[in-house]
C-alpha cells in the first residue's frame, strides 16, 4: 500500500487556501496521526484523500492510482478501498447496527441488494465476525440512535473495516467521547493497524494520544507539513511551532500515559498481551489494559 | 450579604444604582408609534370604503333566523343522494391523496438545496411555489374548465393541492438532515441513488408518515369544498340543495360533514400518537 500526495491545494471562497502545496507519502502498516490547531486543514487534508472535498489542484495517488483524475463509477469504485471513521460517528441513526455495518458494503452491492437488505452471505458473516471483534455482536438489531459513544465509534469502525479498505482515514476518532472510551477506541485502532496490517491515517487533537498510540506523527499549520517524525521526535519545540507557542497540552494527562515517548516497541508490546483481540470487546478487560498501557 | 430593600438607591458596592431596560423593538420612536397609527388609520379607511350597510346587516339576521327554522329538522330522507356524495368525497380525497404523496416525493428531493445541484433545485421549488399559490377552489375552477364537471377534476385539484404542501415541507426536512451521514455513505463508494436510500430516507420517513396523515385529513375536508365549484363529491348535492332552497336536506349534509371531519380527526391523532 502506497499513499502519496503531491502538491494539494485547496481554499474555500476567496479566502486563504486551507491546504498549499501539501506533500506527504504515507506507506506501509501503522498508524500516521495529523496533528494540529483547529482549522490547520487536517479535516481537508483527509477529505481531499477520497474526495469527499475536491481539491483546487495537486494529485492524490493510492496504489498507483490517481484519486485526483477519477470520476463516477471509478472515482466510487475507489472510494471502496478507503475506510473512513468519523468524529461524530456518523451512523445511520434510524436504521440498526447491522443495516449500518453492512452499508459498508454499498459500494459492492447492487441497488436492489441494498435497498431490500438481501446482503450475499460472505458480508453477513464477515460483519458477525468484526462486531465481534469489537465486542457488538449482541447489538446487531438495536438501532444506532440507541448506542452509546464508545459503541457508535465501534461501529463505525466495523463500518469502515467492511469495505474491505487499504488504508482507514480517521477524522478526529475520539473528539466526542469520554477519555477513558477514547483510550479504547485508539486501542482498537492499534489493533486494526497491526494485526490486520491496514495503514490508519488519523487526525487527532490529544498529543498524548498521538504520542502514545502512532508510529508516525505529522503536524500541520496554515496547510503546510512542519513537523514529521516519530513520536520521539516530538519534542517542545516543535509542539511549539505546530500549536503557534500556545498551550498545546488543554487536555488533563492520563494516569501514566503522558511519560515521555512510547514507541513502536512498546505499543507492540501491548499488542501481543492482547492477542488477536478476540476477547477485545469486554469492557471491563479493556479498561484494564488501557489504564495499564 | 445584605439584602437591600426595593427601590433603595446605591448597590451593595455603594455605587448609585444600575439602570436597565428592555431593548425597544422599533428605536425610532417615530416608527414605534408611527406603525400602529398607520395600521389603524388603514382599518378605519378599509372599513368606510366597502360601504358596509348596516340596515342589509340588520334585514340578515331574522333571515338567518328563518333559514334555521327552515332547516330544523335535518331531512336525511334522501340517502341515496347523500351516500353517494359521500363516497364520491373520500374517493376523490384517497386518490388525490395517494397521487399527490406519490408525486411529492420527486418533487422534495428536487427543490431540497442540500441533495441537488444549485439552480436545478430552483425547478422543484418553482413546481411547489405555483402549486401552492392558489386556493384549492381557484385550482378546481381552472381544472373544471380544462376537464369538465365532475369527481376528474375533484382529484386533480387535490393532487395539486397534496403536492405544493407536503412537497414543500418534505423539501425542508430533506434540508434539515444530518449532513453525516450523507458524507459517511458517499465514503463507502455508494452512489447517489444508495446515499438517499441509506441516509436520506430514513431521516425523512418519520415526518413523511406525519406528513401524509395530516393531508389526508385536510383532503378529506377539501373535497367537500371543491364539490362547490363542480369537482364532483359531496359538495356539489350541498350547492344544489341551497340554490332549491332545501335548507333541512343542507343541515343534513353539514351535519355529516362535521360528523365525517371529527371520525377522520380522532383516526389521523390516534394514528399521530401511536406513531411517537
Amino acid at each position: 500500500m502506497e499513499l502519496s500526495i503531491e502538491n494539494l491545494t485547496k481554499s474555500y471562497g476567496r479566502g486563504k487556501p486551507v491546504l498549499s502545496g501539501l506533500n506527504l507519502k504515507v506507506d506501509g502498516s501503522g498508524i500516521t496521526s495529523i496533528i494540529g490547531s483547529s482549522g490547520a486543514g487536517k479535516s481537508t487534508l483527509l477529505r481531499c484523500i477520497n474526495r469527499l472535498i475536491e481539491p483546487d489542484s495537486g494529485t492524490v495517488r493510492l496504489n498507483d492510482v490517481e484519486l485526483t483524475a477519477l470520476k463516477g463509477a471509478a472515482l466510487r469504485k475507489a472510494r471502496r478501498s478507503i475506510g473512513m471513521i468519523f468524529q461524530s460517528f456518523n451512523l445511520l441513526d434510524r436504521l440498526t447496527v447491522m443495516e449500518n455495518v453492512l452499508a459498508g458494503r454499498l459500494g459492492y452491492v447492487n441497488f436492489w441488494q441494498a435497498s431490500s437488505r438481501r446482503y450475499p452471505q460472505a458480508d453477513i458473516n464477515r460483519a458477525y465476525e468484526l462486531l465481534e471483534l469489537v465486542g457488538m455482536e449482541e447489538f446487531v438489531n438495536q438501532r444506532a440512535s440507541r448506542l452509546s459513544g464508545g459503541q457508535r465509534q465501534r461501529v463505525g469502525v466495523v463500518r469502515a473495516l467492511m469495505q474491505q479498505p487499504s488504508i482507514l482515514l480517521a477524522d478526529e476518532p475520539t473528539a466526542s467521547l469520554d477519555p477513558r472510551t477514547s483510550l479504547q477506541i485508539m486501542e482498537l485502532l492499534q489493533d486494526i493497524a497491526g494485526n490486520l496490517g491496514l495503514p490508519v491515517i488519523i487526525n487527532i487533537h490529544n498529543v498524548d494520544q498521538a504520542r502514545t498510540y502512532t508510529d508516525r506523527i505529522v503536524g500541520l499549520r496554515y496547510g503546510h507539513i512542519i513537523f514529521d517524525g516519530t513520536p520521539a521526535d516530538l519534542d517542545e519545540a516543535a509542539l511549539d511551532a505546530i500549536y503557534d507557542g500556545k498551550d498545546w497540552n488543554e487536555e488533563p494527562e492520563e494516569p501514566g500515559s503522558g511519560n515521555g515517548g512510547p514507541t513502536g516497541s512498546s505499543s507492540g508490546g501491548s499488542r501481543s498481551t492482547r492477542g488477536s483481540g478476540s476477547s477485545g470487546g469486554k469492557d471491563t478487560k479493556r479498561e484494564l489494559e488501557g489504564a495499564r498501557a | 450579604m445584605q439584602a437591600q430593600a426595593p427601590g433603595s438607591a446605591g448597590t451593595a458596592s455603594g455605587r448609585p444604582d444600575y439602570r436597565w431596560k428592555r431593548p425597544q423593538f422599533f428605536t425610532n420612536p417615530f416608527v414605534r408609534w408611527g406603525v400602529p397609527i398607520a395600521g389603524l388609520a388603514y382599518l378605519v379607511w378599509a372599513t368606510s370604503t366597502l360601504s358596509i350597510n348596516w340596515n342589509r346587516v340588520a334585514a340578515g339576521i331574522p333571515r338567518a333566523g328563518r333559514i334555521f327554522s327552515n332547516a330544523w329538522p335535518p331531512d336525511f330522507s334522501r340517502s341515496n343522494l347523500i351516500i353517494s356524495g359521500f363516497t364520491e368525497s373520500i374517493q376523490i380525497a384517497l386518490l388525490a391523496t395517494a397521487l399527490g404523496l406519490l408525486i411529492s416525493v420527486p418533487i422534495a428531493l428536487l427543490a431540497a438545496k442540500n441533495i441537488m445541484p444549485r439552480g436545478l433545485h430552483w425547478f422543484g421549488r418553482g413546481i411547489i411555489i405555483v402549486a401552492r399559490s392558489f386556493h384549492p377552489v381557484i385550482v378546481a375552477i381552472i381544472f373544471v374548465k380544462a376537464v369538465g364537471l365532475g369527481p376528474f377534476a375533484g382529484v386533480l385539484t387535490l393532487t395539486v393541492y397534496s403536492l405544493g404542501f407536503v412537497g414543500k415541507l418534505l423539501a425542508e426536512a430533506i434540508e434539515e438532515i444530518d449532513e453525516g451521514q450523507v458524507e459517511a455513505m458517499r465514503a463507502t463508494g455508494a452512489g447517489f441513488i444508495k446515499v438517499l436510500a441509506y441516509a436520506v430516507f430514513p431521516q425523512i420517513l418519520p415526518r413523511q408518515v406525519g406528513l401524509s396523515i395530516y393531508q389526508l385529513d385536510s383532503n378529506l375536508r377539501a373535497s367537500a369544498v371543491v364539490g362547490v365549484v363542480g369537482a364532483g363529491g359531496i359538495g356539489g348535492t350541498l350547492m344544489n340543495s341551497f340554490r332549491r332552497f332545501d335548507y333541512d336536506f343542507a343541515l343534513a349534509i353539514l351535519l355529516l360533514i362535521i360528523a365525517i371531519i371529527l371520525v377522520s380527526e380522532a383516526i389521523s391523532g390516534r394514528l399521530r400518537s401511536g406513531l411517537s
